[in-house]
């Protein structure tokens, strides 16, 4: 099969290759992801989500030197929001991430959202996968940081850091109480600035509110300044930490279990979805039911409890 | 009583004159629905007197070399003496170059400007991996002292001023030339002339930065310091305009975002602890020339009098000099189209008599070929010679700021130091203009005017002769300047006979020198003189701050 | 769903990038997907960056006067990794007599100072829709 052969002896190209084909919905990107899935789960996951303009992408160029500098292979999946008006995008994380940018031991892909109704696509999930059959010790995720991405982040990954600024005040309050209550590592970047302390100080608020168990992970608050190499081996120093620990509580294999049947069961929606509009796209019937809804002859529950009601499953 | 009636007669004759402008436009619509500037500022049918409330002769404009310098910082400006007359020049090697500046000064040009290639502006040598295809294609290869004594040669530099475009690394290059001034025995206190030496706007105009704007800044003040005591003849910073221009911001941008750096810089020699009235005199400015003829001048002329008021209100400057602002002008090389080359003769030529009108002390004429290359001595003679003719035989340089009074002009003025004032508002807001820098707010700034100059072309709402209207397939391409690849291989064997023929033990402890400097407070110049005299190269010592100081990042905003 | 990818690169010292970031600008609005490299790229990174990307087009700006070195390097190393399918144009301070030249190391279309915004977009349409 294209691609595979070579993804799997961690040939960029092929790589590549078979996520483009993944990420355009290509059915021979399929074919490669079934035959590649045996190889994968050796990688650690990080994912790394925060507001625009925490200096995630600065921050994640650090933590690839970091990682390399340990003797590790490290795959990023970069992602930027695609614009609602005309579906293009500005795919720029990768500007950061310069000094990288001929090591071999270093796969950068800048992903837009693709519309994607706010939360990761799963082209996002797809391309770790690949990355992480082509050998990639760490694979990073960075998302975008507004809407539903940051929570579903911590889906995908094992580790997942948020990243704050000094002086974002009452903003952290606003911050989407499902991202503080699950990140894993919390990072102040730009820590330089004044107001630093203050944010540290809500956070740690904020996770005592948490009220975790002792004996379990308790997320560290990290100050870093990016742009000087400031605090990166401690970032890193605690994302292994919390990896470690999970992989010895046999969290972690929950966790990526928890995440595949959560990746199975959106598959199987979409899958179940796409063939029951495949099937009545374009009839008359489906149109007039279209009409019915429209002129409130039926509710959208009836409407979809009919349509679904004339699928049958051999279990 | 008088006045009073002479105003209600006024505004009886202008309402009459509206009646009868309806009329015609409702017979005869004018040629558009609306009339703007080439930066958007709505332009009126007509201007009078009631356009100009509460206007005051001695507040507003003054007198020539008189608060707040409107009307020019001389008295009796190019009635005393011409503009400098100062063509941008340089490319190949050094040879070549000596030989145009020759031929410059042989045809009249007043003072001498370099252009260095890409390499000497971002600091490395010829023989960088990036310097592939480059070596003397934009300016003059530069990579050691030696380089600087064949540019010079048979120059005396006690008697023709120079300006040297080059920022970050500009420090290096100021000793290079005050080394070569004193191998001929010109003293530094006779030397005169400029180094662009602008850090911040590198990092959202021109792009030639090398390390980061704190750090950047701090090189500036060592340098303004090290001129002021020894090289008082010199301005050690030209504040530059010009490349935010041509990055795409409107003109109101290109005087904010250019006074906000001036500020930023006077911010912070005062806070070394420099007094300002011994380093102000010094500054100085560069203003790029643009097409609408009369908002460039207005543009001038706002320049003058708000930083005027800055230096004096803000910075609570004493002696009149650091009130000035002396500027250089350049022609709009943005307005330069590659069809129909010759069309940009007129460009150049009514962008030059702006700059003229407007009270520039210098000033460089594009060439009709550079939108696609270097100039060839013939495209660069007719450049040299249109300020000629400006000069000689238009009247425009007879009297004083002509156009001072017009209703238009003056309301223009006004307009100008508004809007200029209302973006340095917001600079302040944002905790001045580093921090602005920093926060990303004039990149993003100038490419949202960049675009909405493109679309406005594309529409034909903004038309360009030959490019959008009157467009005509040329007859045949224009013979152009070629630099060829010898340049390269020239400047990598130089270099090579450069590192043998010096002492490399006193280059390295040179170099250690400035980095000890760089990771202290002591002034860098001292150090880099040093390092620049034991033929260090440029990329050697630029390599020893970067060392220190780190490489800057473009974030790449848009 | 399928969206075209975009690489637009500035290649060597020159820090000239208004015209790179209109073009990248503009076509994130015909809505193609545009991967922006930065500045100071050598043609090994434009190479590298096209490869991880999986881009169907690189657009490269030079206006310093080297592409006579950098449009053929690039073109070289695309055919060492394979990538001849990957479509190449340009855009700049290029004078029309070079033109031919980069055109025959498959260089698809290279546009001069002053072209219409709208025929790089007719181009895109013509070769990758």
């Amino acid at each position: 099969m294209r691609y595979v052969e070579g993804a799997l002896k961690g040939h960029q190209l092929s790589g590549a290759r078979l996520i483009r084909l993944l990420e355009d919905g290509d059915p021979e990107g399929i074919a490669g992801l079934k035959a590649l899935y045996p190889h994968a789960g050796r990688a650690f996951i990080l994912g790394i989500t925060g507001p625009p303009g925490a200096g995630k992408s600065t921050l994640v160029d650090r933590i690839i030197g970091e990682f390399r500098g340990r003797g590790l292979k490290v795959g990023v999946v970069a992602i930027d929001p695609s614009s609602p008006f005309s579906g293009g995008a500005i795919l720029g994380d990768r500007v950061r991430m310069q000094r990288h940018a001929t090591d071999p031991g270093v796969f950068v892909r800048s992903m837009a959202t693709r519309g994607h109704l706010g939360g990761l696509s799963r082209a996002t999930g797809e391309a770790a996968f690949v990355l992480d059959a082509m050998g990639y010790d760490v694979i990073v995720i960075e998302t975008v940081g507004v809407g539903q991405d940051e929570i579903e982040v911590v889906d995908l990954a094992h580790t997942t850091a948020v990243v704050c600024l000094p002086g974002m005040g009452d903003d952290i309050q606003a911050m989407k109480a499902g991202i503080l209550e699950i990140g894993d590592l919390f990072i102040i970047n730009k820590a330089d600035r004044p107001g630093a302390d203050e944010v540290a100080k809500q956070l740690a608020v904020m996770l005592d509110m948490r009220h975790i168990p002792h004996g379990e992970w308790m997320p560290p608050v990290l100050k870093t300044v990016a742009v000087k190499d400031q605090g990166i081996t401690e970032v890193v120093d605690a994302a292994l930490a919390h990896r470690d620990q999970l992989a010895a509580s046999g969290k972690l294999a929950e966790r990526v279990n928890l995440r595949e049947r959560h990746f199975f069961r959106t598959l199987v929606r979409e899958m179940a979805a796409e063939k029951v509009f495949g099937a009545v796209e374009g009839t008359a019937a489906f149109a007039a039911l279209l009409e019915d809804l429209r002129d409130r002859k039926t509710d959208p529950y009836s409407a979809a409890e009919g349509l679904v009601g004339r699928l049958s499953f051999q279990a | 009583m008088c006045m009073d009636r002479r105003d209600e007669t006024l505004r009886l004759e202008a309402e009459r004159w509206q009646v009868g402008v309806d009329k015609s436009v409702g017979k005869h619509p004018e040629r558009k629905a609306s009339f703007e500037s080439l930066s958007d500022l709505p332009i009126g049918r007509l201007y009078t007197p009631r356009d100009l409330p509460g206007f005051d002769y001695v507040e507003d404009l003054g007198f020539p070399g008189q608060y707040p310098f409107t009307r020019g910082v001389q008295n009796t400006m190019y009635r005393g003496r011409l503009w400098t007359m100062r063509q941008f020049s340089g490319f190949g090697s050094a040879e070549d170059t000596n030989q145009r500046y020759k031929y410059l000064l042989d045809n009249g040009q007043t003072g001498l400007s370099v252009a260095f290639h890409f390499p000497t502006l971002k600091g490395v040598n010829s023989d960088h991996p990036l310097s592939r295809g480059e070596v003397g294609k934009c300016g003059v290869a530069i990579d050691s002292l030696r380089d600087m004594e064949v540019l010079f040669d048979g120059i005396p530099l006690d008697k023709v001023t120079t300006s040297m475009t080059v920022n970050h690394p500009a420090p290096v290059l100021l000793a290079m030339y005050l080394a070569v001034a004193k191998k001929q025995g010109a003293s530094w206190d006779k030397v005169g002339g400029t180094v662009q030496n602008d850090p911040l706007k590198e990092f959202f105009a021109q792009k030639s930065y090398v390390w980061p704007p704190r750090e950047s800044v701090r090189l500036l003040v060592d340098t303004m310091e090290f001129c002021a005591k020894h090289v008082p003849k010199w301005h050690p910073v030209s504040i530059s305009g010009y490349h935010i221009r041509e990055a795409g911001s409107t003109a109101q941008q290109e005087l904010a975002f250019t006074l906000a750096d001036g500020i930023a810089y006077v911010e912070a020699a005062v806070a070394r602890g420099l007094d300002v009235d011994s380093f102000a005199p010094h500054l100085s400015f560069f203003f790029d020339a643009h097409l609408d003829f009369f908002e460039e001048i207005a543009k001038f002329r706002a320049a003058r009098r708000l930083w005027a008021r800055i230096m004096k209100e803000r910075f609570g400057a004493k002696d009149p000099k650091s009130l000035w602002l002396r500027f250089h002008t350049q022609t709009a090389g943005v307005s330069l189209t590659a069809q129909q080359p010759l069309n940009n003769i007129v460009r150049t030529a009514v962008e030059a008599m702006a700059a003229v009108l407007g009270g520039t002390q210098s000033l460089h004429t594009n060439s009709f070929d550079e939108a696609e290359a270097l100039p060839t001595e013939e495209a660069v003679t007719v450049a040299l010679r249109t300020q000629q003719i400006l000069a000689e035989e238009t009247g425009v340089a007879n009297t004083v700021d002509p156009l001072a009074g017009s209703y238009f002009v003056e309301a223009l003025t006004n307009e100008m130091e508004k809007a200029a004032r209302e973006y340095i508002r917001k600079i302040d807001d944002l905790g001045g203009m580093v921090a602005a820098v920093e926060a990303g707010y004039p990149q993003s700034e100038i490419i949202r005017a960049s675009m909405e100059f493109q679309r406005a072309v594309e529409d034909g709402r903004k038309v360009i002769v030959g490019v959008n209207k009157y467009v005509k397939k040329d007859a045949k391409p224009l013979h152009l300047l070629k630099i060829d690849d010898s340049v390269e291989r020239a400047q990598v064997a130089r270099i090579a006979e450069v590192k043998k023929n010096r002492d490399n033990a006193a280059v390295e402890a040179a170099l250690g020198r400035v980095r000890d400097a760089a990771r202290g407070q002591e002034n860098l110049m001292y150090p880099i003189v040093e390092a620049v005299g034991e033929y260090a190269l440029l990329g050697e010592v630029c390599g020893a701050l970067v060392d220190v100081f780190g490489a800057y990042q473009d974030p790449a905003i848009f | 769903m399928k969206k075209v990818r975009v690489l637009i690169a500035k290649p060597g010292l020159d820090g000239h990038d208004r015209g790179a970031k209109v073009v990248a600008k503009f076509l994130q609005e015909c809505g193609y997907e545009v991967v922006y490299t930065g500045l100071h790229q050598s043609p090994e990174q434009i190479v590298n960056a096209a490869l991880q990307e999986a881009v169907d087009v690189v657009g490269i700006s030079v206006l310093s006067g080297s592409h006579e070195y950098v449009f053929p390097e690039v073109m070289r190393l695309l055919k060492e990794k394979e990538m001849e399918d990957v479509l190449v144009f340009g855009g700049g301070t290029i004078p029309e007599d070079d033109i031919p030249a980069l055109l025959a190391t498959g260089v698809k279309a290279l546009f001069r100072p002053g072209t219409p915004l709208a025929d790089i977009q007719t181009f895109m349409k013509e070769h990758v829709g």
